[in-house]
């Protein structure tokens, strides 16, 4: 078993035997090696002044670079990695393109922002997945800067985007990857990227108290603002098995998403091969971040059971079924029963969700989901709803699944409402008679993201967006910059 | 880069490469040790006692430093010294400095500020502006100006409005977060590097503190991640906190706030409450304004008397006022010490009488870009007839200026209002009636997706109101190789103030850039500064720098004129780092330096420049405080959802006066970024405390300001041209707070698009009778909620005026 810490930075062998688990590959760069160039803006992985790139070797499409929040990476997760940051990619003395346009187009002012900027840039110049507009505005939308005002970096965004100049870090895509495998063990503490369910199963068995963790955008919080400890961590990365999204032809028709896919690689999957689930797009369009898709997973945002987790209420409405496995073998559990209570799953001790079964959507199913924050980007939801009806020939509703996140300590589906619904035709005027049931259904809160008197308008108000979208077309998608989340250009 | 030519950013290679240094990336000097400041748990009450004990035996702790620890005195402040730099009794808010830890890592100084005892006394906050007067918690004097005779013009004027408003407090969000290193030297010495816009206040503040003459301490700032004012007196506090513990330790120290930290204990924009009366003529000319403005200062004066000061100052933004009462106060709250933030008061004070223009077109039905424009500075188009003058009697002296409607409030001549040909360039190049047209067009046949269309001008006087401030230095070193250290007094934090000194530096001393190298920001260089604040850095260094490479230039042209053969020395010209007479020889500037050290011809200079004839009476409310007015005017195009109360800028079209621009692609980032993070200030960002003063929103994941989305796609930025100033180096104009508040264009823009939905229900079931004369009722910051309940406002009223039409 691998104890060295070893992975390529810029391209140069890193080996440490004494690097502690849990040091962020931020302050690793900054303190250990002095590459000062990647700055701490924030620690929780919204600010994107941190970012670095990394060569995804595993890629779905193939090998890609893909930009991530190093503040909220812990070392063992670059294990077997080549890590680049901005003082890296000069070639010969000379600036790459990335960095050429962006003093080029003055997108540089106090130039703090900036490494991160490049960095996402650095990832956007490679990517051969950009073709909407909309994807460039999600690409940078992880680093914020207060002084441009962005013209002038969205400017030099367009001029390298999708560029993939044929240089040594486009031949380096092809390079042999390293086995990630790590395991770092002593006295009540782990940390292990195993890389079989065997191996799996023994750390698990003999760290019950471990936590699992994957892309560790929301469990490196704890140790980046909380300051806590995190002794026994078991990673999922590396069990290829986990990863990944195929078709099910056994049992029932539909896709499988194994639950350490990234959302990055969701979202893409959602421009070809899940096209028809426009729902999970129009749901990823406004998600965190590129950074934070390039590394949080889908089953991440499922299993922290948050009340606001963005992908639960969409995945509920299409009918989604989890996939639970442990060592005695595996067992299903539809989605809207797999969250319990507040921050509680359906998950047993040594139990991992390995896989999210989404049904095909059958011909007269109508779908949209919503998500309302402060901000557009790169927000938690205020209110977020995923929103499902299956009409019949008489276009009245057959099957209807509304679930709503930010409403209740759980995702949770507005079962009055559903049932106030059922049979009924499918217009505003009926949906306007169906809504008061809706006061049954929830208690919204008042926080700093909304009041109760805004989360419960907002709740009513998505339903009739729904109902106006899919009065003429089953599953509307959004425009390029759309100014709303329900997206209303026809007069109704 | 050449001066009035488009050039990249003088740091961008550096920015890019990730070589660009901050205080945080400088090498670690050996024995450096770090320092964790210590805030109060309370809002308010008093520190009874810190437990030091338990930390101090954690190893790797050097020093808990408390208030006793200081030698010298123990307040700080950069108006009025009213700040103890470490809490000794009274605790006015959380996160008021208490202790700093010092130890051998952030890790270490964590663990023992867990066990630090702070035993405390719990007194109820004020944590409201409202709170703050009810309980007559003031700050400082109130500040008044007066005109004429309100009370008669308000009986008499055909439109009355009585307005009540708020906005919010706004975090400066530097990327970089404060952050300071001190080095200890010899004989007491000590070296302060800072992110800072204010090095020399740092400078005395540490000297004051340490009981130690100013001459031992020099300061140095080598660039900053982002001020906007935050960075103006509040990184004082943790420099000298890091220059108290290399003292007391004799060891480097470093002071570096995390995000949180440094939202939780820094001041922000100060939040204000207006009342105001209007009056207005029919045809929508003002007659008369009444405001009292209350300014939240937080819990120390810092330096909220100049940003009450500059909000009243700017009450008039672009409008001639016959009749006018302004009174500000300050309130003294349990929160952060409020401070200056980009605008230092001008965008809250325009606020109130951009609010009182939208109004009262809405309510006299007149375009809102026309009824501004009626009001502007200058002589009336209708001819001097139409000219409102003050109510009772009229001074004689000023009598010529008011018939030109050229008097502000507090008296000063504006004799060159330019807002008349901004106005009509930015409309019919932006196509503002067409447009304006086409989106009431659209706003009938679309219930529930509204545009709205928002103009507005501004007027944003050029000065520190203080007046002394208005002075700046630079020290120009020339070596026998021809290159250049270029000194001078001003602080680059982003808003390439460097580049343009650099290019002002080129043009006197006609050498290349690279030949050019600008230094640090320095005490030991340039004494006795202001700070880079007011907008002011390039006008007021950049007439330093002229200066002092002017007179090296001009001591060296007998000698180049005798190196080359001119006939005449006036005759030499300096360029390209050539020396030559046209059509004449040539030699080389680092030849002519050269030579005239062999001469024995000094190779430095300093430049000095004090702003001519400012001076203001703050008792009567009258005088000369600006040097200046910067001109700009905005057309904010805005799409607003009836459902969820989300909106987007679709375009957004500036015409901007930056005179003759020292660097125009530096300036267009001025007035892009300017106007993005107002249009943050007013629409996403939101400061929220529980009831304890708490601070809630002290992170990128609660406390959003604009990402790339938010920026509009359509971004249309122009220069006024043939707009050199008079009397600012080479014809320029300042240009780092004025387009912040061009964002306020957005607030009209949404109140239009608001105004749309009185017109249509969600259900489309009521008459289609149009609502009229409705005012949108719309609160800052414009997130979705608020937009929300101003649109469900207006549809509810709507619906009363057309069913009680009905009946």
């Amino acid at each position: 078993m691998p104890q060295t810490l070893r992975f390529h930075l810029n391209d140069r062998l890193i080996e440490d035997e004494r690097a502690q688990p849990t040091t962020t590959l931020l302050a690793y760069l900054r303190e250990q090696l002095h590459l000062t160039g990647t700055k701490e803006g924030c620690a929780e992985g919204d600010c994107g002044a941190c970012s670095v790139v990394v060569l995804d070797a595993e890629a779905a499409g193939g090998p890609t670079y893909r930009a991530i929040n190093a503040c909220l990476v812990l070392l063992p997760m670059v294990q077997g990695r080549r890590v680049y940051t901005v003082e890296g990619l000069r070639q010969d003395g000379a600036l790459h393109p990335v960095q050429e346009a962006m003093v080029r187009e003055l997108g540089s002012q106090c130039g703090y922002c900036t490494p991160g900027v490049v960095m996402s840039l650095f990832e956007a110049c490679y990517r051969r997945d950009l073709r909407e507009p909309w994807q460039l505005d999600d690409q940078l939308c992880g680093n914020l800067c207060r002084c441009t005002g962005y013209r002038p970096i969205r400017d030099a965004a367009r001029s390298v985007a999708a560029s993939c100049p044929q240089d040594s870090f486009h031949a380096r895509l092809a390079a042999p990857a390293d086995s990630i495998a790590f395991t770092r063990e002593s006295a009540g503490r782990i940390y292990a990227t195993p890389t079989s369910f065997t191996e799996l199963w023994s750390h698990l068995a003999a760290h019950p108290q471990a936590r699992l963790i994957c892309g560790g955008t929301d469990l490196s919080l704890l140790i980046t603002k909380r300051f806590q400890d995190l002794p026994e961590l078991v990673s999922l990365e590396g069990l290829a098995d986990l990863r990944g999204i195929s078709r099910i032809t056994d049992g029932f028709a539909g896709w499988r998403i194994g639950a350490t896919t990234n959302l990055a690689e969701l979202e893409a999957a959602c421009l070809a091969d899940l096209a028809a689930y426009t729902p999970l797009l129009r749901m990823l369009r406004y998600f965190a971040s590129r950074q934070i898709k390039n590394r949080a997973t889908v089953g991440g945002n499922l299993c922290n059971a948050s009340p606001i987790g963005d992908l639960a209420p969409v995945l509920i409405s299409l009918g989604a079924v989890a996939e639970l496995r442990s060592a005695a073998g595996s067992r299903r559990v539809a989605l809207d029963e797999f969250f319990l209570a507040y921050r509680k799953t359906a998950l047993q001790a040594g139990e991992i969700l390995a896989a999210i079964e989404l049904p095909e959507l059958p011909a007269n199913a109508r779908v949209a989901a919503y998500k309302v924050s402060k901000r557009r980007e790169l927000d938690i939801s205020t209110v977020a709803a995923g929103c499902y009806v299956e009409l019949d020939a008489a276009d009245r509703v057959a099957q209807i699944r509304l679930a709503y996140g930010g409403m209740a300590a759980t995702p949770a589906r507005a079962r009055n409402l559903e049932a106030a619904l059922l049979g009924r035709s499918w217009s505003l005027a009926q949906v306007e008679a169906a809504l008061p049931a809706l006061a049954h259904d929830f208690r919204p809160l008042d926080d700093l993201r909304g009041s109760a008197w805004y989360r419960g308008l907002l709740a009513e108000n998505l339903i009739r967006g729904f109902v106006l979208e899919t009065q003429h077309e089953a599953r509307p998608n959004l425009s390029q910059r759309p100014s709303a989340t329900v997206h209303l250009e026809v007069v109704p | 880069m050449t001066l009035h030519q488009p050039s990249h950013h003088e740091s961008a290679h550096g920015h890019v490469s990730g070589a660009a240094r901050y205080v945080d990336d400088l090498p670690r000097p050996p024995g450096l040790l770090v320092g964790l400041p210590v805030g109060s748990p309370i809002a308010c009450g008093r520190l009874l006692a810190v437990g030091r004990a338990a930390a101090l035996a954690l190893p790797g702790v050097h020093a808990v430093l408390l208030a006793s620890d200081i030698p010298g005195h123990n307040r700080i402040g950069p108006i009025v010294h009213d700040e103890p730099l470490l809490a000794d009794g009274p605790l006015h808010a959380v996160g008021q400095l208490v202790a700093l830890v010092v130890g051998e890592s952030l890790a270490v100084c964590r663990a023992a500020a867990q066990k630090l005892e702070i035993s405390v006394e719990e007194a109820p906050p004020i944590l409201s502006i409202a709170d703050a007067i009810a309980a007559s918690s003031y700050l400082g004097t109130p500040h008044r100006m007066r005109r004429g005779d309100v009370e008669a013009a308000l009986a008499s004027a055909a439109l009355r409005l009585d307005g009540e408003l708020r906005s919010g407090g706004q975090d400066h969000f530097y990327l970089e977060t404060q952050a300071a290193l001190a080095i200890p030297g010899e004989d007491g010495s000590l070296e302060i590097q800072s992110s800072t816009q204010h090095p020399s206040e740092i400078q005395s503040a540490a000297a004051e503190i340490l009981a130690c003459d100013r001459s031992r301490i020099v300061v140095q700032v080598p660039r900053m991640g982002g001020g906007f004012g935050g960075k103006e007196s509040q990184a004082t506090h943790f420099a000298v906190l890091a220059a108290l513990a290399a003292r007391a330790l004799a060891r480097p120290v470093k002071v570096w706030l995390n995000r949180d930290q440094d939202m939780q204990m820094t001041g922000k924009r100060h939040p204000f409450w207006s009342r105001y009366r209007a009056g207005f003529t029919a045809d929508g000319r003002i007659t008369a304004l009444e405001v009292f403005i209350f300014a939240d200062g937080g819990w120390s004066i810092d330096l909220t008397p100049a940003i009450l000061d500059r909000a009243l100052f700017h009450l008039d933004n672009s409008y001639y006022i016959p009749n006018l009462a302004f009174e500000g106060r300050a309130v003294r709250t349990n929160t952060a010490s409020n401070t200056a933030f980009r605008g230092f008061g001008g965008p809250q004070g325009m606020l109130v009488i951009e609010d009182a223009m939208s109004r009262a077109a809405e309510r006299l039905g007149i375009d809102p870009a026309e009824l501004r424009r009626r009001n502007y500075y200058g002589p009336d188009a209708e001819g001097a007839a139409a000219v409102i003058l003050p109510e009772g009697p009229l001074e004689p002296a000023v009598l010529p200026l008011l018939r030109q409607r050229r008097l502000t409030p507090y008296y000063q001549d504006i004799d060159d209002c330019r807002l008349p040909r901004i106005h009509a360039e930015l409309l019919r190049d932006a196509d503002y009636a067409a447009r304006r047209a086409e989106i009431d067009a659209f706003n009938a046949r679309s219930p529930l997706v509204k545009r709205g269309l928002g103009f507005m001008p501004i007027k944003f006087g050029i000065s520190f109101t203080n007046s002394v401030l208005n002075q700046a230095g630079a020290l120009v070193l020339v070596y026998t190789d021809g290159s250049v250290q270029l000194n001078h007094g001003g602080t680059e934090m982003g808003q390439g103030l460097h580049s343009k000194m650099l290019a002002i530096c080129a043009h006197e001393l006609g050498v290349r850039e690279p030949q050019i190298r600008v230094m640090p920001t320095a005490t030991d260089k340039v004494p006795n500064t202001s700070a880079t604040a007011a907008s002011s850095g390039s006008d007021l260094n950049g007439a330093a720098v002229q200066l002092a490479c002017a007179e090296i230039r001009e001591r060296l042209r007998p000698l180049a004129a005798e190196l080359i053969g001119a006939s005449d020395p006036a005759r030499v010209c300096f360029a390209e780092g050539r020396v030559f007479e046209p059509g004449g020889r040539e030699t080389s500037f680092a030849e002519l330096t050269r030579a005239a050290w062999a001469r024995r011809i000094a190779l430095s200079a300093t430049g000095y420049y004090a702003t001519p004839g400012i001076v203001y009476d703050r008792e009567a409310g009258r005088g000369k405080p600006f040097h200046y007015f910067a001109y700009g005017a905005a057309l904010t195009e805005v799409e607003v959802s009836g459902l969820t109360g989300e909106h987007r800028v679709l375009r957004v079209d500036i015409l901007h006066d930056v005179g003759h621009s020292l660097l125009p692609s530096i300036d267009r980032g001025q007035i892009e970024g300017g106007y993005i993070q107002g249009l943050g200030w007013l629409t996403s960002e939101e400061l929220v405390w529980d009831r304890r003063g708490q601070l809630l929103t002290h992170g990128p994941s609660t406390y959003k300001i604009p990402a790339v989305g938010d920026a509009p796609e359509d971004f249309r930025v122009a220069l006024l041209t043939s707009a050199a100033q008079d009397s600012v180096v080479h014809g320029s104009k300042a240009v780092g707070e004025p387009p912040l508040m061009l964002a306020i264009s957005v607030i009209a823009a949404l109140r239009h698009a608001i105004a749309g939905f009185g017109a249509s229900g969600l259900t489309s079931g009521l008459a289609s009778g149009l609502a009229s004369g409705l005012e949108p009722h719309l609160a800052i910051p414009c997130t979705p909620e608020a937009i929300l309940r101003g649109i469900e406002d207006m549809r509810t009223r709507a619906r009363a005026q057309i069913i009680s039409a009905a009946e």
